[in-house]
């Protein structure tokens, strides 16, 4: 039988989804900043995530509503809890667009454009589409697309071992050079971890809507 | 954090208004300074230990109390829709076709299902067979009874289950129309599944009813209430949204209560 408060379980699930919407139209457009060397954009991205912030504490509070007065159990209990984890994950994703959108807006004043020497883009990339697809496998109760998402995190690993490489040695290298120089190369390595960081909350989305489905916990 | 109250709980109207209430049976006193407002098309939930009076103060709504010979109000008063029933020109039969009861225990009649529900409006001297048919199917649709049993209407209510019994009762008490439902913990003899039909019925009929319910489950409460009033020996401890009751109350007692932590 389905009871009139379970409209309020719809209500925090639609919230979710809003939310990790949000988070990627953010951090997408944060990333189109970076590598379209497009200052607007990056500068769109930075006032964005207040709406990110707002909804995670609102579902917060209708999680321990829900909890206190409605008495769920089962299948309803996992959505709380994977509400309050993915609404963390999310706003972390939120923060972390944040990030890049500040970095990026700051070498693009400076100095007007970034040379892209490494695979930011690439990881970009592969991270948005494990956000987006988390989100798919979220709203369509989709296992095995949850699934497919945990593993393409160790390229983006893999990539941000390399952008760091790459651009420490040549850090290295710029010792003599200004310091201005060498700090574009700080941010850029801060940038690919964020992007990093976007792509292992993309991989415990992908493990909530697992632990959604199945009540186990994914271990790959 | 700053915690929302219920939205629902804005703009509301207060159709019972309890001020300053004492009432006691013979010497014992069994309601001390009771004041609050109950509002309209709200439901209020009375919870608290056993014997801290909210079935007495719920009696007092009706003047169920008359009934009890020691019983008795000795100051204060209550006043539904700006009147004042302890008055003696209140006509308490009227009074209670207003404020109608549902009990814990089901009662029907020992009669069919169709005359436990024509025999109120029948009393009031209404025959027609085509009103009381209409008034009858209406009221087990509000009931959500009427597909259960619109084939059986002339079978007799006592071969019905304990939910269905329940939510006959409930048919009955709305069958002359009243605009204030008591009902002193309705779903104690029920199972969980009638105990839920119970309480959708209770959420559907807040559209057009003010409903005052006593209940001993936190989680009945907690699920069908806008209000809830925690009692604690005869005096009236917290009333405040339930959200705010059950999430994060003023008072110790009613935290130590509505937790399980209470004596
Ligand atoms: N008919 C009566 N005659 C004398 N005293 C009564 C009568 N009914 C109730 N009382 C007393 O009034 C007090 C409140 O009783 P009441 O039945 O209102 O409590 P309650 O909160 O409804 O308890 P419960 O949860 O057990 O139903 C108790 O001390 C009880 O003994
Ligand atoms: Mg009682």
């Amino acid at each position: 039988m389905q009871r009139y408060f379970h409209e309020e379980l719809e209500q925090i699930r639609s919230k979710l989804i809003r939310m990790s919407e949000k988070a990627r139209e953010v951090g997408q457009l944060a990333l189109e900043g970076f590598v379209e060397c497009d200052l607007k954009k990056a500068e769109r991205a930075l006032v964005m995530d207040d709406e990110i912030d707002a909804l995670e504490v609102e579902i917060d509070r209708d999680a321990v509503r829900y909890i206190t007065l409605r008495g769920p159990v089962s299948s309803d209990v996992r959505l709380i809890l994977v509400a309050i984890k993915a609404s963390h994950d999310i706003e972390r994703v939120g923060d972390e667009a944040h990030s890049i959108a500040k970095r990026t807006s700051s070498i693009l004043r400076r100095e007007g454009k970034v040379f892209q020497p490494v695979a930011i883009a690439e990881m970009g990339e592969i991270a948005f589409s494990m956000l987006g697809d988390a989100i798919t496998a979220f709203i369509e109760g989709d296992l095995e697309l949850a699934r497919s998402i945990v593993h393409r995190d160790s390229e983006v690993n893999r990539l941000n071992r390399e952008n760091y490489k790459t651009l420490s040695s040549e850090l290295d290298g710029d010792l003599d050079n200004e310091l201005g120089e060498a700090s574009t190369q700080i941010k850029i390595i801060f940038i690919s971890k964020s992007i990093e960081r976007i792509a292992d909350h993309a991989k415990n989305l992908a493990e909530e809507v697992i632990y959604l489905q199945t009540g186990d916990y994914y271990n790959s | 954090m700053v915690t929302k109250t219920n939205s629902s709980l804005k703009e509301c109207t207060p159709i019972i208004e309890v001020s300053e209430l004492d009432f006691a049976y013979g010497s014992t006193q069994a309601l001390f300074n009771v004041s609050m407002d109950i509002y309209e098309k709200q439901v209020t939930a009375f919870i608290g230990p056993s014997g801290c009076g909210k079935s007495t103060f719920l009696r007092c709504f009706n003047r169920m109390n008359d009934l009890i010979e020691v019983a008795h109000t000795k100051g204060g008063n209550i006043k539904i829709n700006g009147v004042d029933i302890n008055k003696p020109d209140v006509d308490v039969i009227e009074l209670r076709k207003h404020v109608g009861m549902v009990f814990q225990k089901s009662n029907p009649f020992p009669k069919s299902i169709y005359d436990n529900i024509a025999y109120g409006l029948r009393i009031q001297g209404i025959k027609k067979k085509e009103i009381l048919d209409q008034v009858v199917e209406e009221c087990l649709r509000s009931a959500a009874l009427w597909d259960e049993v619109k084939d059986r209407l002339q079978e007799s209510a006592l071969g019905m289950s304990g939910g269905q019994q329940q939510r006959l009762c409930i048919a009955r008490a709305l069958a002359v129309k009243p605009r204030i439902l008591l009902m002193d913990e309705p779903c104690s003899a029920l199972d969980p599944v009638a105990t839920a039909k119970v309480e959708e019925l209770i959420h559907e009929l807040k559209k057009n009813y003010t409903i005052v319910i006593v209940t001993h489950n936190m989680q009945q409460a907690a699920r069908v209430s806008d209000r809830t009033a925690f009692f604690y020996l005869g005096k009236l401890i917290e009333y405040d949204a339930t959200d705010t009751i059950f999430m994060n109350p003023n008072n110790e007692q009613t935290e130590a209560y509505v937790s399980g932590r209470f004596g």
